[in-house]
């Protein structure tokens, strides 16, 4: 239980800042590409603690932000039809879509449940058995095993009304997309523990072979972070960008092989549409063919109308790394955790509710 | 009797008789409640306190605790926020159709308990009870009136720069019990809720300084909403210091794990104060004497600086907003 203490050490993070300091000499600028650490750096204060030299910048491994309106839209549809359930994690219920939300489609009388598992998806399924329940399968290669796990327990036990609206994603593809446009510079990426653990360091190797980009895996302690850091500003200063594991406690190089089959299992590599970056290909998971009958999309034919994004709102330039929550004309006037307009600021893991709530600003 | 709570308990008929007469009042049982009428009668003088609230927890019974005792907690320690000694209280259950009349007479013995812990007795009340699936088991309602001393004056618009914020012990227990039971997790070290009655510890403290400017007991919103609306209330600003604000191992690793933050974990037995820092010394050292106030400790000052604003100093050094609660963390936690 100490393990917790020791990683949010403050003697040692002052070491490792000074370091930090110490080592950076040119102008370098890191993104975070996970919305976990983006929390972290705003919680614990990081970015007070590094050199000017060093900036940062939020990335788009935000399951809920970089949902696709288009595909928030389509759920909220599925709602609609008469003897649906659609069970979501809690994040999305505040999402605004093109002309509602979850949350507000459920006060007008669909059943939607939030959920903590996927498995719990099964479970209503398991207890409604005259109704279709549809898992809204948000996620990046963390959550997509269990996804994969709960079909596969459904396929077993003969649970035939259980259905999966897969809007999985995957995090190298979509870091390919964004060194591609070139629309931000980057010098070094710091990549999502969580996802790491899963799919390991290995599927990282081509950002320094063929962008010139360091990446280093952490953690989500403070300690992890600045650790990340370091070792980031070590290879930029010494021009030998890699890939290293910095979080050596959960990730292996191989990643976790189980989960990997049990992902291959159920679902096949597809393109996928993000908010704000639009359609990158082979950046997705779809429900394979042999699980088909568990696909909502095959199920569920509907009529959308089109889509709209919400005016004004930058979500998609912040999720790309372009721009910084506080330069959003929105940020903090219009749109609040109370009333948001874009997802970046409903979800726990979006960049703009990070910064709005604790503050960008230094108290000293 | 039937083992379950059927409709006819509520209808007003002999089973409601039944209900109040075999389970409710021998229990709870004063010569104020025994007499059955419409209403209570008191007599009173001086300056009384009134308060209400309504209990839904989702599980009704979680470790430490169950919504019995959490609504006489509750209300007693609402009156006591106040500084008021908490007297009488009201108790209203609606019931659900088909709950059992087993689990109805081990909440009644929780609310007996803690009733007579904080030596508060029930003096009226009332029972309802809905079609299945209008109601989720029960819900409790307590309203509760208690006197407050002459010369007290607690109040969140009191702080004054140079103030001391004390805390009665570790947060998040509460929050993170009720999570716990509802998800089914398992840790090695169950969490057990801090759901209490603080009237004796605030008894206590006032009676080794009276100059208690505010106090109040951080329920839903934790630690972090309270001390936002001292902000708000006495318009000053409040510096925290991270390292300072007790947490036990357990709620520590819970909440890194679920990705809670606890500063805004429901709590059931902890109190916040606020006092000269001339007090501040005498009044912990009080509150440490009572079993509810063990870990107390000072964790922060109330500063001129960033009016409306909580700043924390992180355990790494640097500072950061401590905003209020936003959106739903957990819902029905109390």
């Amino acid at each position: 239980m100490k393990l917790i203490d020791e990683y949010q050490n403050s003697a040692l993070a002052r070491k490792l800042a000074i370091r930090i300091a110490n080592r950076s000499a040119k102008p370098i600028r890191l993104m975070e590409f996970c919305g976990g650490h983006t929390h972290a750096i705003m919680r614990y204060g990081i970015r007070q603690l590094l050199p000017e030299t060093v900036e940062m910048r939020a990335g788009p491994g935000c399951p809920v932000c970089v949902t696709a309106t288009a595909d928030l839209d389509k759920a909220i549809a599925m709602a609609h039809l008469a003897g649906v359930i659609i069970t979501t994690f809690g994040d999305m219920m505040r999402v605004p879509g093109s002309h509602s939300s979850l949350q507000q489609t459920r006060a007008e009388g669909a059943d939607i449940r939030v959920i903590y598992s996927a498995m719990d998806a099964v479970e209503i399924a398991r207890s409604n058995p005259q109704k279709s329940v549809i898992l809204i399968g948000i996620g990046f290669e963390t959550t997509a095993p269990t996804i994969a796990a709960s079909t596969i327990k459904a396929q077993k036990e003969g649970i035939e009304n259980f259905y999966v609206l897969s809007l999985l994603k995957l995090s190298p593809p979509v870091m390919k997309a964004i060194l591609e446009l070139g629309e931000v510079r980057l010098d070094g990426i710091i990549c999502p523990g969580h996802v790491s653990v899963i799919i390991g360091s290995y599927p990282y190797e081509f950002i320094p072979k063929n962008h010139n980009v360091g990446c280093v895996i952490s953690g989500f302690e403070p300690l992890d972070i600045l650790l990340c850091i370091d070792r980031l500003v070590e290879q930029i200063e010494s021009g030998q960008p890699k890939v290293e594991i910095a979080y050596r406690r959960g990730v292996k190089p191989e990643g976790n092989e189980k989960a990997l089959e049990l992902m291959g299992e159920v679902f096949e590599i597809a393109q996928a549409n993000w908010r704000g970056i639009g359609v990158v290909p082979q950046s997705g998971l779809r429900v394979s063919q042999k699980y088909e009958h568990f696909d909502a999309d095959n199920l569920f034919r509907l009529n959308l109308k089109p889509t709209g994004e919400p005016k004004g709102c930058r979500c998609g330039e912040i999720l790309r790394g372009i721009a910084t929550p506080p330069e959003c004309g929105l940020f903090g006037k219009v749109c609040t955790p109370e009333k948001p307009i874009g997802p970046c600021m409903v979800s726990s893991e979006g960049a703009c509710a990070a910064y709005y709530k604790y503050g960008g600003i230094s108290y000293e | 009797m039937s083992d379950n709570v059927l409709l006819a308990h509520g209808s007003g008929g002999k089973l409601s008789h039944d209900l109040i007469e075999k389970k409710l009042l021998p229990p709870l049982a004063n010569p104020m409640l025994n007499r059955l009428d419409d209403s209570a009668i008191f007599e009173f003088s001086g300056h009384l306190a009134f308060t209400t609230d309504s209990y839904v927890v989702n599980p009704i019974f979680f470790p430490g605790g169950d919504i019995g005792k959490l609504a006489i907690c509750g209300t007693v320690n609402d009156l006591s926020m106040n500084g008021a000694k908490p007297l009488y209280l009201s108790l209203s259950l609606i019931l659900e159709e088909g709950f059992s009349l087993s689990e109805l007479d081990r909440i009644v013995g929780s609310i007996k308990a803690a009733a007579e812990e904080a030596e508060v007795r029930i003096v009226t009340g009332d029972t309802k009870v809905v079609n299945q699936g209008q109601a989720d088991k029960l819900f409790i309602n307590t309203s509760g009136i208690g006197a407050i001393p002459l010369g007290i004056d607690i109040s969140g618009a009191n702080a004054r720069a140079g103030n001391k914020i004390i805390l009665s012990g570790t947060i998040g227990d509460h929050g993170i019990a009720v999570m716990c039971q509802r998800e089914g997790l398992k840790f090695s070290t169950p969490v057990q809720s801090d759901c209490a009655p603080l009237n004796k510890l605030v008894s206590q403290m006032l009676k080794s300084s009276p100059r208690i400017h505010c106090l109040r007991d951080p329920t839903r919103g934790g630690l972090a909403t309270v001390l936002n609306e001292f902000t708000q209330q006495s318009n000053v600003g409040i510096v925290l210091e991270e390292d300072k604000i007790p947490m036990k191992e357990s709620v520590k690793a819970a909440c890194e794990l679920l990705g809670f933050d606890p500063l805004y974990l429901a709590n059931e037995g902890k109190l916040v104060a606020i006092a000269e820092p001339g007090d501040a010394g005498k009044i912990l050292a009080e509150m440490q004497q009572n079993i509810y106030g063990r870990d107390a400790a000072i964790i922060g000052e109330v500063s001129n600086a960033h009016p409306g604003r909580v700043i924390m100093k992180t355990k790494l050094g640097p500072s950061r907003v401590v905003d209020m609660l936003s959106g739903e963390l957990l819902p029905r936690i109390c």
